[in-house]
């Protein structure tokens, strides 16, 4: 049986503790709104574009002298993996739900036989892949100093990985992220980017476009920028999802701490009455004593 | 005056979505301007300067490259990067400059025995600096 002064003490801690949950809940719900504006800003970009390269994709796609980024390399043996994930954590299954998907992809990869690197961008998930899939570690982005990703980080990223396909270092990449869906609700999702795959779009386009210059020559300069583009959609959903999955987190812990509060206190005033209860006890029998 | 529906959009956000009587577009193989019923066109962008008319006068934006989609009715542009001209200051303008200086100098060490991507890095440098000219600021050159 803990004393008076330990429950009290305890029953401060727990408070300060739902404090902290409570302000990071607010914070993570303004952020989140932040988050998911700038994720709504970004779509009619997304939207267009990936039209306009289903079009390009479906006129030039069959050709032999197809961009490579887009017809693959002939082979698929070495497998980029591209995680991303928060910088922090405190955000509920976030980034252990993206982890566990990726981990999961590279298991079945590897037992297939293939070459499995590793690019990871942000630090969670580089904790959790390393652990697990250290020897196939080839990178990792920092984004911590940003405090909302641009489109520029988004270019950065998307370079790096053109460099290493140039380079011929892998076939496939394929990004994790988390899709944003609603406040509690984010779904782990693999993407695969590069050869590029863009959904046929059924209303295919019927208008006949004049391109200049060349289709290829444009869908040369654009498949870059996809990558580009899918990978800043991803971010952009990522951010949406992590500050959604901290306010639901946080919100439950803030519960947590109050029920917690709550147990304690009745805890605290039956030791307090019994203490009471005990003293007279001993006065009256003291008295009767006499 | 007949219109057609303008969209100016960056990954960033959405610029502008105005009815427009013509739209002057920096295409890859020299200005263009579209106005109603024009034919499907997509175009490259080069860095340049777009002009939008329409019944409440003209606006204009820089864009760094991207694409344009130009049907009958509508014209979209998806920019790279876009900004209203009068947001453009000095030191935005130095940044987009660097940039290009940049892609430029890596074009150069990377490529050295082959001239195409570096003369088109060279070209972009130079359109850029163009730019600087048209609206009044410093290219550094």
């Amino acid at each position: 049986m803990p004393s008076l002064k330990d429950l009290k003490n305890r029953i401060e801690s727990v408070k300060s503790t739902r404090k902290i949950t409570k302000a990071m809940q607010m914070v993570a719900a303004a952020k989140l709104r932040r988050a998911q504006d700038a994720a709504e800003a970004s779509r009619p970009y997304t939207e267009r574009f990936n039209a306009v390269m289903a079009g390009l994709a479906a006129s030039v796609g069959g050709s032999p002298s197809a961009p490579k980024l887009l017809s693959g390399t002939g082979s698929d043996q070495v497998q980029l993996l591209i995680v991303m994930t928060a910088e922090r954590g405190l955000c509920g299954g976030f980034n252990g739900n993206i982890a566990k998907l990726a981990k999961s992809h590279a298991q079945k990869l590897v037992a297939a036989g293939k070459t499995v690197k590793i690019l990871t961008v942000g630090k969670k998930g580089r904790d959790a892949m390393k652990r697990d899939f250290g020897s196939h570690f080839i990178g990792h982005v920092d984004l911590t100093e940003f405090k909302r990703v641009g489109y520029a980080n988004a270019q950065g990223i998307a370079k790096d990985v053109l460099g290493r396909f140039d380079a011929e270092e892998f076939d496939v990449a394929t990004i994790f992220f988390a899709r944003f869906e609603n406040v509690v609700t984010q779904h782990p999702t693999a993407q695969q980017i590069i050869p590029a795959k863009f959904d046929q779009a059924d209303d295919a386009e019927a208008t006949l476009y004049d391109y200049e210059p060349s289709e290829e020559e444009i869908l040369a300069d654009l498949l870059p920028r996809g990558v580009a583009t899918a990978i800043f959609s991803a971010l952009l959903e990522n951010a949406a999802s992590e500050q959604g999955a901290r306010m639901s987190a946080m919100d439950n812990a803030t519960r947590n701490a109050g029920e917690m509060i709550d147990k304690l206190t009745i805890q605290y005033n039956r030791s307090r009455q019994a203490v009471i209860t005990n003293e007279l006890i001993e006065i009256i029998s003291g008295a009767e004593a006499l | 005056m007949a219109n057609l529906q303008f969209d100016l959009v960056s990954p960033e956000r959405r610029l502008a979505s105005v009815e427009a009587s013509a739209v002057e577009i920096p295409g890859a193989d020299g200005e263009m301007t579209a106005m109603e019923g024009h034919a499907p066109t997509i175009t490259t962008l080069r860095p340049g300067i777009l002009t939008v008319q329409h019944s409440g006068g003209q606006d204009q934006y820089v864009v760094s490259g991207g694409f344009a989609e130009i049907t009958a009715s509508s014209v979209s542009v998806l920019a790279e990067q876009a900004l209203p001209k009068s947001e453009v200051t000095q030191e935005i303008y130095n940044q987009m400059i660097a940039d290009v200086k940049a892609a430029y100098d890596n074009a150069k060490n990377v490529f050295k025995n082959e001239p195409g991507p570096v003369d088109d890095a060279a070209k972009l440098l130079a359109d850029m600096v163009a730019v600087g000219t048209h609206i009044g600021l410093d290219s550094g050159n």
